[in-house]
């Protein structure tokens, strides 16, 4: 790359590395004057332990961050925010129990005598925030105005305290689409100012919307940065997902679908995800296709009553059901393994055979205590099955690898002999082996006659699976693909969809 | 102009005048500035050390010490005085070093090993209590003649209330204590602290030396009290003053201060500690009630006022306002 322009902040050779981890690689990152650089990536690519980096929350293991040609070294987030690194994050990191004009100024106050001068504090964030195209109180409290508003208060602190490179660490993920222009005017004018700004999100036609330039991580290592007038979605999607996609020729084997199971109308919570409807038969696997923050796991939750939905029903065999909570569920013979193994599934210093034991005995109710011999049983006969490896059914759960934490997971809820399983991310952190054991089983319940739901972010393993695909993208369901239609590049075509149609009306 | 974030110091405000008009009411001999000098007399202490509880309780945090603190204050002042011939004056200065000094220490354990200030301040309470029983376990009078001279110190009204140095010292101490909370930067850190400690900390507050200082005066404050404590009784006890933190909690909460830290007024703390005082004092005038009614009253208002609060932060939650003023030009 040949730029005239000298970046504000070249990063080189940054590396960092966790125990057991490489958690960046080698990554090299520029940023230009009065330009907005998406970075982007999957969970786990690297992103925010690049932004730590950057801003001195961590400390790198190797690289040099150049600003302004000079080399720095920010030991803080305050030291960096000092040299001219300023950062939002997500959740806005302000107070709410102070007044705007207190969120603005907090430690550089103008003070006489040290004393506070309130009239002139407010005065000069009025004039601030007008800038910004507020018109607000800056004497009321943070907590007064919406998320949007905060966030932009959060941006002109940022950008008032630091002034030449503005992170932007997902400022959209909360807001509804009128919020989002609010912001993205706020950003075109900073961007007119010459700063250079850092925008992550995982919505791509954001991306598309604002963005100059993006670089992709994948796997602590940049794959690729490129001007993104030059690329479309599709492109950047495939960067980010990086698999081969040339569509394989599965075997799939068409077994038989049976008889309609479940049937999902206009299900919705707002804010979470639109109202969408699914029918499931028996002997079938629906896989959820869609980027992070797209509704995958959302949707799973609504169905499974971890979130009560606020619209829509559910019909099992034809019957109304009523799902509040995730009891109802499984009194229906739903199952839902989640996404979060460690946080949302396992009781890690519970025994193995507790945990395979659980969901069982819940629904039992605690009353009535399965015999010992009887939970003996089920647990090894799953072990034996799943070929979970363990020393012994007594020791903590995790103690155990990704991969038989999944299947002891899977078990627990095999042993309630659900008619509907679902599975958010099963394969996510297990090794190749375990994962081909787990893809195996989906098979095989599936032709038990089971019906499954399963999201997941690999393609070619929804591909391979599934008999129909749901595809995701903004929280809402954009598109099914069913029989040949199912292959790795209509789901990635599927999922840029409307980043595309957005450019091409730009 | 009125905003909604001082109505709990405002209503704080009116129930305090609605309860002096209902006392003089009930003995029109209650309006009379000896009463209004008694009670800045009879609450002086309370009212100093409930100002350090305020900055501790707006940080987020809690302060169990200080009853103990002042025990200890006035048992060292009685025995340095009786044992040694140094001036009260002198004696006044080393125990606000060692009190500020022993509250700031609490303060670093509270930060450094990030322990819950429950516990720190509970073992705190331990120590400071225990120190004053080494002093001294019998009660200690202080005879010193400028003890004297400071307790006959008072601006006497036209209508005959005698406004003690005492009194006055808690006045200037709330005052000071409004400046130093809503003024200066050290108090704006204290309610971010109160606010969110992660927030704060990426705002770049120096969490360690605010915390420090939140505690050391809290601390410095239960000394002064002590010292007053020890002019209002003349003497230094160890089983003195057994509870006060609770005291100093209740006036902080019921002067409209969230318990949670990040909302509320010192001045509000003002009105809490007079409410508190004005229902002893209707009691004493009442003549047949058990004092123990002072503690039902200041009960059911505790509720009372955690109830309001409550109400008020699910009320502000209900009622964000969404995009009031966007003139974004785009």
């Amino acid at each position: 790359m040949t730029d005239d322009i000298r970046p504000v902040l070249h990063a080189q050779g940054i590396s960092k590395f966790f125990p057991g981890t490489i958690a960046l690689d080698d990554v090299e990152l520029r940023l230009y004057p009065g330009e907005v650089h998406a970075l982007l990536g999957e969970n786990g690519a690297g992103k925010s332990t690049l932004i730590k980096c950057l801003t001195g929350a961590y400390q790198r293991d190797g690289g040099t961050i150049t600003l302004d040609g000079q080399e720095v070294n920010p030991q803080s987030t305050a030291a960096s925010q000092k040299l001219g690194i300023g950062t939002v994050y997500q959740e806005v990191n302000l107070l709410p129990n102070l007044t705007v004009a207190e969120n603005l100024f907090l430690g550089r106050q103008p003070v006489r005598y040290g004393i506070v001068s309130r009239r002139k504090m407010n005065a000069s964030a009025r004039a601030t925030l007008s800038g910004y195209g507020l018109d607000i109180d800056p004497a009321e409290p943070l907590s007064a105005y919406s998320v949007a508003i905060q966030q932009v208060v959060a941006i002109a602190r940022a950008v008032e305290m630091s002034g030449k490179v503005l992170i932007l660490d997902e400022p959209t993920a909360s807001l509804d689409r009128d919020e989002v222009q609010l912001l993205f005017s706020v950003i075109r004018q900073l961007k007119a100012r010459g700063l250079a700004i850092v925008f992550i999100t995982h919505f791509l036609d954001q991306v598309f919307d604002i963005s100059d330039r993006a670089t992709v991580l994948r796997n602590g290592r940049v794959v690729g940065t490129r001007l993104l007038q030059d690329v479309t979605p599709k492109d950047v999607v495939t960067l980010m997902l990086g698999r081969q996609l040339e569509a394989r020729v599965q075997e799939r084997k068409t077994g038989a679908v049976g008889k309609t199971l479940i049937e999902i109308q206009n299900l919705s919570k707002r804010g979470m995800i639109e109202p969408f409807s699914l029918e499931l038969h028996e002997g079938e696997v629906v896989g959820l296709a869609g980027l992070l923050g797209s509704g995958r796991t959302e949707t799973a939750n609504l169905i499974f009553g971890v979130v009560q939905a606020d619209g829509g029903k559910i019909k099992l065999r034809g019957q109304d059901i009523t799902i509040n909570r995730p009891r109802d569920a499984v009194a229906h013979r739903f199952a839902l393994c989640p996404e979060d193994r460690k946080t949302e599934g396992i009781v890690g210093d519970l025994s193995v055979r507790d945990n395979i034991i659980l969901a069982l005995q819940a629904r039992q109710g605690w009353m009535r205590p399965i015999p010992r011999a009887k939970i003996n049983e089920i647990a090894e006969s799953y072990v034996r099955a799943l070929d979970i490896r363990l020393a012994s059914l007594d020791m903590p759960i995790r103690l155990l690898s990704g991969g038989n934490q999944q299947k002891a997971l899977l078990a627990r809820w095999l042993a309630t002999n659900p008619e509907f399983l679902i599975l958010d991310e099963p394969t996510r952190g297990i090794d190749v082996g375990a994962h081909a054991e787990i893809i195996a089983l989906i098979e095989q319940l599936r032709e038990d006659g089971m019906a499954l739901l399963v999201a997941s972010s690999e393609l070619e393993e929804l591909v391979a699976y599934s008999t129909r695909v749901v595809v995701l993208r903004d929280r809402r369901q954009v598109s099914e693909l069913t029989g040949d239609q199912i292959t790795p590049d209509n789901i990635v075509r599927a999922i840029a969809d409307e980043a595309a149609a957005t450019v091409e009306t730009a | 102009m009125i905003r909604s974030t001082h109505l709990p110091l405002i209503i704080t405000l009116a129930t305090f005048v609605l309860a002096f008009a209902l006392c003089g009411y009930a003995y029109p001999s209650m309006l009379s500035t000896r009463v209004v000098a008694n009670l800045l007399t009879d609450n002086a202490f309370l009212g100093i050390a409930a100002v350090g509880m305020t900055f501790v309780i707006l940080s987020g945090g809690i302060d169990l010490s200080i009853g103990s603190v002042i025990a200890f204050t006035g048992v060292f002042l009685a025995v340095i005085l009786r044992e040694t011939s140094i001036h009260p004056l002198m004696a006044f200065a080393l125990v606000l070093v060692i009190t500020t000094a022993f509250g700031g220490a609490m303060g670093a354990l509270i930060h450094y090993l990030e322990m819950p200030p429950f516990i720190v301040t509970l073992a705190g309470m331990f120590l400071a209590r225990g120190a004053a029983y080494v002093l001294s376990t019998e009660s200690v009078p202080i005879t010193h003649e400028f003890y004297d001279v400071l307790q006959d110190l008072y601006w006497k009204a036209p209508s005959g209330g005698r406004f003690r140095l005492i009194g006055g010292v808690m006045v200037l101490t709330f005052l000071v204590g409004i400046i130093v909370a809503h003024r200066t930067r050290f108090g704006q850190n204290v309610y971010a602290l109160g606010g969110g400690q992660q927030a704060a900390r990426l705002m770049g507050v120096p969490l360690a030396s605010t915390t420090i200082g939140i505690y050391a005066i809290s601390g410095g404050l239960a000394g002064l009290s002590g010292i007053v404590f020890s002019l209002y009784t003349s003497a230094g006890y160890s089983l003195a003053t057994v509870g006060v933190e609770l005291d100093a909690i209740a006036a902080v909460v019921i002067g409209g201060t969230l318990l949670t830290g990040g909302y509320g007024f010192v001045a509000g703390t003002f009105f809490g500690i007079l409410i508190m005082g004005l229902i002893q004092t209707y009691i004493v005038f009442d003549g047949t009630l058990s004092s123990w009614w002072t503690k039902i009253v200041i009960g059911g208002l505790l509720f009372a006022f955690i109830l309001l609060q409550k109400g008020l932060t699910w009320a502000t939650q209900a009622r964000q306002r969404t995009v009031t003023g966007s003139a974004a030009p785009s």
